[in-house]
């Protein structure tokens, strides 16, 4: 019984949860203007979609490509700084480290307006011109710390022998590094990668902050641009509902996979 | 051969231009008028404008009541999650984070517009329910992870000792889990009272918060008064992180 109440709670809230979604889903199978008014079953809106032939022009698709293309660039450089860091961070000690630690937890802690805002008066100071480049700089701001906190627990487990074996078995320091440092953080590096992907691809006001005046949209800006002209591009939903398979497959693939090689080592 | 730990210097000097020198300028910015002399004149009109003053109100306030609604809908699912006897598959607690990988705007307008097609009218009731869409996930996972970790031992002691379950889950697992509560609330509390564009959406433009005057007055270049307004909210973030403490960052170490 108790069982039975515990399930119906949590379907209940995933219901809940999951209603916009599938509301956008419905809508994105018609052809009407807007969401909520049906205009019968038609799968334009997907072909437009695929053959670029989206109402207002290629500024959606490009909207996409910047969002991906931004948050591949943000997420290599925060693995490689972020990677660094931690060796570095982690070989420090006592105050050095901690007052590390503090600055990393920063940008996590602030909420995306106070480092949009931040950052915006950082460029405005430096009279640096906004646009791509600033966009990135900021994501690699927020994104970072997530691939040193993925990266230092990797750290604590490796054996700190190995890498000095290495080095007195003749290896170079870069040979070291990438033949045994390197593989052993890799788990560690891939998750907050994939973490910063994320952020990134998910942010909307600290782009908006750091875009400048240059007409660069991501997904997200483009949105709000989007609905406060009154009325969403039909073909968002189409997008919203590949995205949305695309993320619940590639969740539920990688979660069988965790609980089978955790199954496998126990 | 160069020490490891020099290996920090690079992110340390990323970190004193991109997150230090940011953050001083908005302190130095706040306390600016628009010709570049000192002034306290931003912060006493925030204090003496009622607009800013009431929109500040309405923002504390959603916010106290949308980390309530949080708690006290995430905290009962987190429970059941963590129960190996109601729920043995990872996959349900994947499917509670999954909306954080859609966009947040498009996951708003679509309430919205559920909302409008189901004739409820847009206003405060319409805003605290589409918060608790957005911001449940980031209550349920802290408190998920709390109570997953948690030595089950401690339980078990009452249990045998003879306390009633309603007594075990209030006088231990509660307590046992509030360092996840308390990442939640850091999580919820302060990032709603910064949102901007989701309340105009979910209002139709009736509510406002704190997060859109801010927004408002960097983007109609009043950046001396919008900087004040950041400041005011960095020196609220500064109280809740001391009351928070230092160790939250088990609790949240790793979102995937």
């Amino acid at each position: 019984m108790k069982k039975v109440l515990a399930k119906c709670y949590i379907w209940l809230l995933l219901a809940m949860l999951y209603a916009p979604l599938l509301f956008i889903a419905v809508f994105s199978f018609t052809e009407s203007r807007v969401m909520g008014s049906w205009a019968g079953f038609s799968l334009k809106l997907y072909q437009n979609l695929f053959s670029g032939n989206v109402s207002g022009g290629t500024a959606l698709l490009s909207a996409v490509e910047n969002t991906i293309l931004i948050a591949l660039i943000a997420a290599a450089f925060s693995m490689v700084l972020g990677t660094v860091a931690a060796i570095g961070i982690y070989n420090l000690k006592g105050r050095a480290r901690r007052t590390m630690q503090f600055l990393n937890n920063i940008p996590m802690i602030n909420p995306d307006i106070i480092t949009g805002v931040s950052l915006f008066l950082l460029f405005v100071f430096l009279r640096f011109s906004q646009g791509y480049v600033t966009v990135v700089l900021a994501h690699i701001t927020f994104c970072t710390p997530y691939v040193v906190l993925s990266v230092m627990p990797k750290l604590s487990q490796m054996n700190p022998n190995i890498y000095e074996a290495a080095l007195d078995l003749g290896a170079t320091p870069a040979q070291a590094l990438w033949k045994v440092l390197v593989p052993e953080l890799r788990p560690g590096m891939i998750s907050g990668f994939m973490m910063a992907f994320t952020m990134s691809l998910d942010d909307f006001a600290v782009t908006f902050f750091t875009r400048g005046t240059i007409g660069l949209d991501t997904l997200s800006t483009y949105i709000y641009a989007d609905a406060r002209k009154g009325g969403l591009t039909p073909e968002l939903r189409p997008l919203m509902t590949l995205i949305f398979l695309v993320v619940l497959v590639l969740l539920i693939i990688i979660n069988i996979r965790a609980t089978r090689s955790k199954k496998a080592t126990e | 051969m160069i020490k490891r730990s020099s290996w920090s210097i690079p992110y340390l000097v990323f970190m004193l231009v991109f997150v230090v020198l940011p953050l001083l300028l908005i302190v130095l910015y706040a306390f600016q008028d628009a010709t570049g002399r000192f002034t306290f004149s931003n912060i006493t009109h925030f204090f003496s404008d009622s607009d800013s003053l009431s929109t500040f109100a309405v923002s504390i306030e959603v916010a106290i009541e949308n980390t309530l609604i949080c708690i006290l809908l995430g905290y009962p699912a987190a429970w059941i999650l963590a129960n190996q006897k109601y729920n043995s598959s990872a996959v349900t607690v994947v499917l509670f984070l999954m909306p954080m990988w859609i966009n947040a705007l498009m996951r708003t307008l679509a309430t919205a517009e559920l909302f409008d097609m189901l004739d409820v009218p847009l206003g405060k009731g319409t805003l605290l329910f589409g918060m608790a869409y957005d911001f449940l996930p980031f209550m349920i996972y802290p408190i998920y992870n709390t109570l997953k970790k948690m030595d089950k031992s401690y339980a078990e002691a009452a249990e045998d000792l003879g306390a009633a379950p309603w007594t075990v889950f209030w006088k231990i697992t509660v307590p046992l889990s509030l360092p996840g509560v308390m990442s939640g609330v850091l999580m919820v509390f302060m990032p709603t009272v910064s949102t901007f564009a989701i309340s105009e959406f979910l209002t139709n433009n009736k509510i406002k918060l704190f997060g859109t005057i801010i927004q408002e007055n960097i983007n109609s270049s009043m950046w001396n008064y919008g900087a004040a307004l950041a400041f005011i909210m960095l020196v609220i973030i500064g109280i809740t992180t001391l009351f928070q403490g230092a160790d939250q960052t088990d609790a949240e170490g790793g979102v995937i």
